[in-house]
């Protein structure tokens, strides 16, 4: 991937993460560490992976899916639908409002250019390989993405779903674990340790992958590669940092599902304004 | 106003008895913060088990600890925790006669923005449906702490629902007179009755005050013994205020109104309002919205309790 092409998808990731910030502190309620560890990689599927997606038609049929499992991570995937034309920007300041039909957690029938509806987890992976098998069933060529948070995938659903993606060899899958180690309580290791997590997968009949959930280049590649793997599920396992892209946020528990205070908030927009007028510069 | 919300009161209790009463253990499942419960994981290491995001296990760990005659109390959000893991609650918990006492928190509509599938409307139907299984939605958080003590006191199964933010107080400390399964009277009346549980009883309660002040003398229940229900309490409303309004943060079909109504129905026929969420997924919104939104406030509950008395025992067209 050239150097251009890695510009424009840090400005679109840049603006939805100022979008998703807006969205959050015009709600006051959000979840806004898990969006800016995942938003990188949902620009990189919306806007350079997936294929036959409409923003016109969000429902053709033949497009590639993506499942948001990890349902609360509305605040990364409504600004990318937003920016990639589902619905007008504006709306997003609506997000969580009480006449809104921009719910908390990912809706199916109320969000254009959303696949599955979420917010329960754990549940995400088994939908996907729904769809993933319909998909065999009807010869129809289109990929099914889902990504799933790293403290989601103690849920034992997933691992169900894991078995049964195994057993029906479904290569038009690819799971992605948003690695960034924190969930609500603390890290991921304290409160239920996931390692050796690319050696479970792979005992469950998938093919892994492990990239730097922040590296526009290798998230566009890592899903080329999963196309060239055959009879088997692809996991792609990303490692990211939470809150990424607002220096106070990163790495922090506490950023998991409470809003901004009005300087934090100031001062998480000046950061995110500032690395876009670099990026633009 | 109080800022001090039911969750906190239940760890408070179990701190104080944990230290006296090694059996108690609490489970959480990524919950402990949500739960208000991390100082009884600080104070208690040895006495709180972390599962993960796992509500399933959640359960069934603590019916295997139960069985080797621990005390577990395993908290979780409501929504999750009743409906995740019914199968587990039917069989390991209530089937099985383990001593697991179930803390949903954050129920109702409490985490209302957060949209459907945080919102548990359907766990009283769902728990209270189960064989052995007891249903508690204490109002404030004196009687809370009253309910907990209980609870922590008796060898049986159970599912206690607190929502996620402070809520105004009912009683005063001391003075709950809290009878274990009886219904609390915060009102006396003789025109109607309402009866509502958990978060709603402090409308009730408000809207008792405005009815009073309208000359019409309604009686208030605090009915946050679900189940088993006060069967006499509900029988007495019934005969002597001859007809009964009630009130509740659930789903219409299944809730603490419709258990009421059966057995007003079965035993004496007077007319039964049920006020409750609509069988349609709730509107998003904070919760006040919410309630606001559905008339589930003292003025809605007023409105609805004199148009009762006025129609002088007809049930009203839209129910
Ligand atoms: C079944 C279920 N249980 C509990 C929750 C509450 N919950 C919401 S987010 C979250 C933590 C998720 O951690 P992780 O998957 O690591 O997400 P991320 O770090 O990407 O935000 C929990 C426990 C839920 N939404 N669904
Ligand atoms: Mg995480």
């Amino acid at each position: 991937m050239d150097n251009v092409k890695i510009r424009e998808l840090s400005k679109i990731a840049t603006k939805a993460r100022i979008l998703g910030l807006d969205a959050i502190h015009s709600a006051n309620s959000g979840h806004i560490g898990g969006a800016f560890s995942a938003v990188d990689i949902m620009t990189v599927l919306f806007f350079e992976t997936m294929r036959n997606i409409d923003p016109k038609n969000p429902k053709q049929p033949n497009r590639d899916r993506f499942v948001l499992s990890k349902g609360h991570g509305t605040a990364a995937l409504y600004p990318t639908l937003a920016l990639r034309g589902f619905f007008p920007i504006e709306d997003l300041k609506t997000f969580r409002h009480i006449d809104s039909y921009l719910s908390g957690h990912a809706e199916m029938n109320h969000v254009p250019g959303v696949d599955m509806s979420a917010g329960s987890l754990g549940q995400g992976l088994s939908a996907a390989v729904g769809m993933a098998l319909a998909g065999k069933l009807d010869h129809a060529g289109y990929r099914v993405y889902a990504m799933m948070g790293d403290g989601e995938i103690q849920e034992g659903q997933i691992w169900e779903a894991a078995m049964a993606a195994g057993k029906y060899k479904l290569d038009n899958l690819v799971g992605i674990v948003d690695y960034n180690r924190l969930q609500i309580d603390g890290t991921v290791a304290e409160v239920m340790p996931l390692e050796p997590l690319k050696e479970k997968w792979k005992s469950f009949g998938w093919e892994t992958f492990e990239i730097d959930g922040h590296d526009y280049a290798a998230i566009a590649q890592v899903f080329e590669d999963a196309k060239q793997i055959k009879n088997k599920p692809v996991m792609v396992i990303a490692n990211t940092v939470k809150g990424k892209g607002v220096s106070f946020m990163e790495n922090n528990v506490n950023w998991h599902g409470h809003p901004p205070a009005e300087d934090e908030y100031q001062r998480a927009m000046a950061e995110l304004k500032k690395a876009l007028e670099d990026l633009e510069g | 106003m109080n800022t001090i919300p039911n969750r906190r009161a239940i760890c408070e209790t179990l701190m104080e008895k944990a230290g006296q009463d090694k059996t108690i253990v609490v489970l959480c499942s990524d919950s402990r913060g949500s739960a208000s419960l991390e100082p009884f994981a600080q104070a208690y290491p040895q006495q709180f088990v972390e599962v993960g995001i796992a509500e399933q296990d959640l359960v069934s760990i603590a019916a295997g600890m139960a069985s080797c005659g621990l005390k577990p109390f395993a908290a979780s959000p409501a929504c999750f925790l009743s409906t995740r893991s019914l199968e587990q609650i039917k069989v390991d918990v209530a089937y099985s006669q383990n001593n697991v006492k179930l803390i949903g928190i954050s129920g109702g509509i409490s985490y209302g923005p957060l949209g459907m599938t945080h919102h548990s409307t359907q766990d009283i139907a769902c728990i209270a449906s189960i064989p052995g299984m007891r249903v508690y939605l204490p109002s404030d958080r004196h009687q809370t702490k009253c309910l907990m003590e209980a609870l922590v006191a008796d060898d049986s199964p159970a599912y206690l629902r607190v929502g996620r933010n402070p809520v105004e107080d009912v009683y005063t400390s001391g003075q709950c007179n809290f009878v274990m399964d009886k219904a609390t009277v915060l009102q006396q009346g003789k025109d109607i009755t309402i009866i509502a549980c958990g978060e709603m009883v402090r409308e009730a309660q408000k809207a008792g005050e405005i009815l009073k002040q309208k000359g019409i003398s309604a009686r208030v229940l605090d009915m946050y013994c679900v189940k088993p229900i006060d069967r006499q309490a509900v029988l007495d409303a019934a005969r002597e205020t001859g007809s009964i309004l009630t009130v509740e943060e659930h789903s219409a079909f299944g809730g603490m109104g419709s258990i009421v109504s059966q057995i007003v129905s079965t035993c004496c026929p007077v007319p039964v309002v049920n006020m409750a969420l609509p069988d349609q997924p709730a509107i998003a919104g904070t919760s006040r919205q919410v309630f606001d939104y559905y008339g589930l406030n003292a003025s809605g509950i007023a409105e609805n309790a004199e148009r009762m008395i006025k129609s002088s025992g007809k049930i009203y067209p839209e129910h």
